[in-house]
């Protein structure tokens, strides 16, 4: 999705009126944060593990040109191929070129947002090769012709009436008068479906949560198994992966491991953590015969110098976005941007340019909650607010914002001239409030009276109600 | 012998200036019977916040400069807003970072800042107020006073000591009102539906009162209640703890 | 593409500005091979801190918390009928695709003349897998499975129902105790002698699931439905 299909004004208007969006939202509030809470609550070590996670991280960051270089050899060592890639194209190149030399027909794809990132999907079926997306959110919305509209909850804008219809017209081969209106019968009808395509495909593609440079491994997090049919029944196996995915050791990973499925889902641990390590070996009865990794940077080099190296220890778990209310009011499509949240705001930026995203780093209120759930103690806040002064800097920001802004520093910086000012506004306000205390409508002001009435002041200003009293008592 | 009294200056926020000059005087009672000597600056005007949300780090650096400036000398510096002292506490050093001069003045002043009923309670030692206010209230969470400030405990504490008050937890009290400073004149649309669930959530409790800690909440959510016609009265918690209540609520008229 | 090595790594080293200062460079590589020899641990929740009977009772709690079951048998020569019971009580047919395990494949099968035997890595018909385990991290009632010739990956995930042996005396703490254990049977030949992993380690807690419709957990999403341990309690 780029930047020219993005209007995130109409977009968030558009959500906020959309029920059914606001049914299906209401699943991720009451499904995330509790059992985050929980997990967290449980492990009296989880603070001091977040703080042990940031750190391996940012150690790894510091070295990773190193990490990066031992990972490589790792992975060649044990068989394997690396393939550096700058941006999409060439990732989308190496890609295709794997697939084509595999005489690939059908290829199986277990759920990787740089997947999303390089759109690999198209890619692949213009050069008549079937993608099939094989976690059971992303072959919903495959299936619906969409986007994930959450890293790791793809369809948790939709609800289960919805998917029912899209199942009940793409899935013909099943009768017509089936019970599909549960849960349970909708995920047993897409494993049918979804189990043939396991066995058919040429090639599966994974993500990586980790990479790991003692071993040369790859790890994958999952819930449904997918992922791990994807990459051992097919003959070969495309790993894609961006740079800051590496960690030093094995240990390292375990560490992230204990904050991810907790910060993620509330789960102690996932279901399935899989560490692959190269293709088949010689006495190995199953598995890829090929084990290829993609390796991605797509800008994301360009941020370890900079304010912007911290988004980099992001482990995409998702809590910044399972808690951000803003996500939870618009949903994920909103954003116009693969990574929607907080995340995303900061991301995406730094991925398309600031001039093409600046809308997305002014839609939070500061809250803060995603910095404090943050397994990776990533400063959100402060990262958004750095690309607003990009912004600001770079005269992207809107003109009517940056006039307001400067005509009230003019005054804020005056404080006599200010006082006076305020003054006569809290007259002037107070007259217009009337007897009822409040204005139902200003010049101006429609983002805020559109929708609430304004508190009328109460006629002077603190500071000369002070300054008039302190004259009378001395 | 007295001691050496404690000097105060009270930062008061542009938006009790302007809109809620009684916050700013309930404040002082308060100050002062804690044994304060409370003095307003009159070289404040705003923390910045309009400006550094915004990007614009040279107006927010200069007025930073200002508020830095106006306020040395005190013992404590301190404001009935969790979101301008959490501006001063953690972000003034940020926003003069490298420029050492200007980055020690802000650490010093960030380290003699306080919100007020924090300042209250954790400085000195405030257990209980004098007040009275009957009936059910409902408290909200300020998003930079929870989560940059830790306060949280403090206003339950004192409001446990008003006589005849009643507090009910607001469900999901930690969650953003949808003010957000120009956020919410920026994104109205969302902005709205966040402030719409906050007052849901406000009459779920059954409270015919809703204390806060910030203007910035204060005005969105009584706003919106005024609008969608709810009865409940908006108060800041300064207000009550102070006993002074006698004015009308945040965005009522005069009775009768 | 090997022309984006050099431009990625030439991004990354002007990053982190190499080349500039000849001993901080050294030290970097230092750092980088010193943190990768040592595989430092992070804090160890003190949850798995615990006496191996310990250990083996939070496992179990855990691993049934995970939606797995669990059923204890005295020795090795118990799994047979263990194995034939569930199937039974679970009213699956007697028919089980076994890893090519030569402990697996010395038990007395011939006692459960009803149970249908084969041994290899699983097809799309297999409805019930046996394999064993290399071991279970009582942390998180997690069992460590490690790919190989007595252990096919399919076995894992193709079947509907998994079912595990166990033993107790292979259960461990952490999962860094279970990283050690890898480490030196790679290291004493445990796949070709080099000490390299082996191709997959899967860590397995509890059968598949999703989430992915409104939030709901529906077990049996793509991989098994049913994961059934088999804990040998007998410790040599």
């Amino acid at each position: 999705m780029s930047a020219a299909d993005r209007s995130f004004s109409e977009n968030a208007r558009a959500a906020v009126a959309d029920p059914q969006l606001r049914r299906a939202m209401h699943h991720v509030k009451e499904g995330f944060i509790g059992k985050r809470a929980k997990a967290a609550a449980r492990l009296p070590e989880f603070e001091v593990l977040r703080d042990a996670a940031r750190d391996i991280k940012d150690h790894t960051l510091a070295h990773l040109d190193l990490y990066l270089e031992r990972y490589e050899a790792q992975v060649i060592e044990r068989g394997g191929q690396v393939h550096w890639c700058a941006g999409p194209a060439e990732a989308r190149a190496a890609i295709l070129d794997i697939c084509r030399q595999a005489g690939a027909r059908t290829v199986t794809k277990g759920k990787s947002m740089i997947g999303e990132e390089i759109d690999i999907n198209a890619h692949l079926e213009a050069a008549g090769i079937t993608p099939v997306e094989t976690d059971l959110g992303e072959y919903i919305v495959q299936m619906r012709h969409e986007r994930p509209s959450h890293i790791i909850a793809p369809a948790v804008h939709l609800t289960k009436d919805v998917i029912e219809a899209d199942f009940r017209a793409q899935h013909r081969q099943f009768p017509a008068d089936r019970s599909l209106s549960e849960v349970p019968e909708l995920v047993d009808e897409a494993r049918q479906v979804l189990r043939q395509r396991f066995l058919d495909a040429d090639v599966g593609i994974t993500g990586a949560n980790f990479l790991v440079a003692e071993t040369g491994s790859s790890i994958i997090v999952t819930n449904e198994g997918n992922g791990d049919l994807t990459q051992i029944l097919p003959r070969v196996h495309i790993v894609i992966a961006s740079l800051e995915k590496v960690v030093p050791t094995l240990e390292d990973a375990a560490t992230i491991l204990r904050v991810l499925a907790r910060s993620a889902t509330g789960q102690e641990f996932s279901t399935y953590t899989t560490v692959s390590t190269g293709p088949k070996r010689p006495d190995d009865v199953d598995g890829p015969e090929v084990y290829h990794v993609v390796l991605l940077d797509n800008g994301r080099s360009d941020l370890l110098d900079g304010p912007f190296r911290e988004i980099l220890r992001c482990i995409r778990c998702g809590a910044c976005i399972n808690h951000c209310p803003v996500y939870h009011t618009i949903g994920g499509h909103a954003y116009g941007s693969v990574y929607p949240g907080p995340i995303g705001a900061v991301l995406t930026p730094a991925l398309e340019g600031i001039e093409a995203a600046a809308d997305l780093p002014e839609a939070s209120s500061f809250c803060g909650r995603c910095e404090a759930v943050c397994p990776m103690r990533i400063p959100l806040p402060k990262l958004l607010r750095h690309w607003r002064e990009r912004a600001y800097d770079q005269r992207v920001t809107p003109g009517r914002l940056r006039a307001g802004i400067g005509l009230w520093a003019f005054f804020a910086r005056r404080p006599a001239l200010y006082g006076f000012v305020t003054g006569l506004a809290a007259r002037l306000l107070r007259a217009l409030g009337g007897r009822g205390g409040r204005l139902a409508r200003l010049p101006l002001a429609g983002g805020w009276t559109r929708f609430r009435d304004l508190p009328a002041p109460e006629g002077r200003t603190f500071r000369s109600q002070w300054a008039a009293k302190k004259g009378a008592r001395s | 012998m007295a001691e050496t009294p404690i000097r105060v200056g009270l930062f008061v926020t542009c938006l009790v200036d302007l809109f809620r000059p009684s916050v700013g005087f309930a404040a002082v009672k308060l100050l002062e019977d804690a044994g304060c000597q409370v003095d307003v600056p009159a070289a404040q005007t705003c923390c910045g916040q309009p400006a550094y949300n915004s990007g614009d780090r040279a107006d927010a650096k200069a007025i930073a400069a200002q508020v830095i400036a106006a306020f040395e000398g005190f013992d404590y510096v301190v404001a009935p807003s969790g979101s301008c002292a959490g501006m001063l506490r953690e972000h003034y050093p940020l926003l003069f970072a490298g420029d050492a001069g200007m980055e020690a003045r802000a650490r010093a002043l960030a380290g003699r800042t306080y919100e007020l009923v924090s300042f209250l309670t954790d400085v000195r030692g405030v257990r209980a107020v004098d007040a009275s206010f009957p009936g059910r209230v409902t408290y909200h969470d300020g998003c930079s006073g929870l989560r940059e400030l830790g306060i949280r405990a403090q206003p339950r504490a004192l409001l446990a000591s008003v006589a005849g008050l009643d507090l009910t937890e607001l469900p999901d009290s930690d969650v953003c009102c949808g003010f957000g400073g120009t956020f919410c004149v920026k994104y109205p649309d969302i902005s709205n539906a966040m402030v719409g669930a906050k007052t849901a959530c406000v009459a779920e409790t059954g409270a015919k009162t809703l204390l806060a800690g910030d203007l910035g909440c204060l005005l969105n959510m009584a706003g919106k209640l005024r609008r969608d016609g709810v009865d409940v009265r908006v108060r800041h918690v300064a207000e009550v703890l102070a006993g002074m209540t006698a004015q009308p609520a945040i965005g009522d008229g005069e009775p009768g | 593409m090997s022309g984006d090595r050099e431009r990625v790594l030439g991004s990354l080293r002007r990053g982190l500005g190499r080349g500039q200062d000849a001993t901080a460079d050294t030290a970097a590589r230092t750092a980088v091979a010193q943190r990768i020899d040592r595989r430092q641990r992070g804090p160890i929740p003190a949850r798995s801190d615990l006496n191996p009977a310990a250990q083996v009772e939070l496992f179990e709690t855990m691993a049934r918390e995970q939606a797995a079951t669990v059923v204890h048998v005295a020795d090795p020569d118990g799994v047979p009928a263990a194995v034939a019971d569930y199937l039974k009580a679970a009213n699956l047919p007697p028919r089980v695709r076994v890893a090519p395990d030569p402990a697996l494949g010395a038990l007395p099968w011939d006692g459960q003349p009803l149970l249908e035997i084969s041994t290899g890595r699983a097809a799309a018909e297999d409805l019930v897998s046996l394999t064993g385990a290399f071991a279970g991290i009582a942390e998180t009632g997690t069992l460590m499975l490690r790919s190989g010739a007595e252990h096919p990956t399919t076995l894992n995930f193709l079947p509907d129902v998994h079912i595990v042996v166990l033993r107790a005396a292979d259960v461990v703490g952490p999962y860094e105790d279970a990283l050690d254990r890898l480490r030196s049977h790679e290291s004493n030949g445990g796949n070709g002698g080099n000490g390299a992993m082996p191709r997959t380690v899967n860590f397995v807690t509890g059968p598949s699931r999703t989430a992915d419709i409104e939030q709901t957990i529906q077990l049996g999403a793509h991989g098994p439905r049913r994961l059934h341990i088999i804990l040998i309690d007998e410790t040599d």
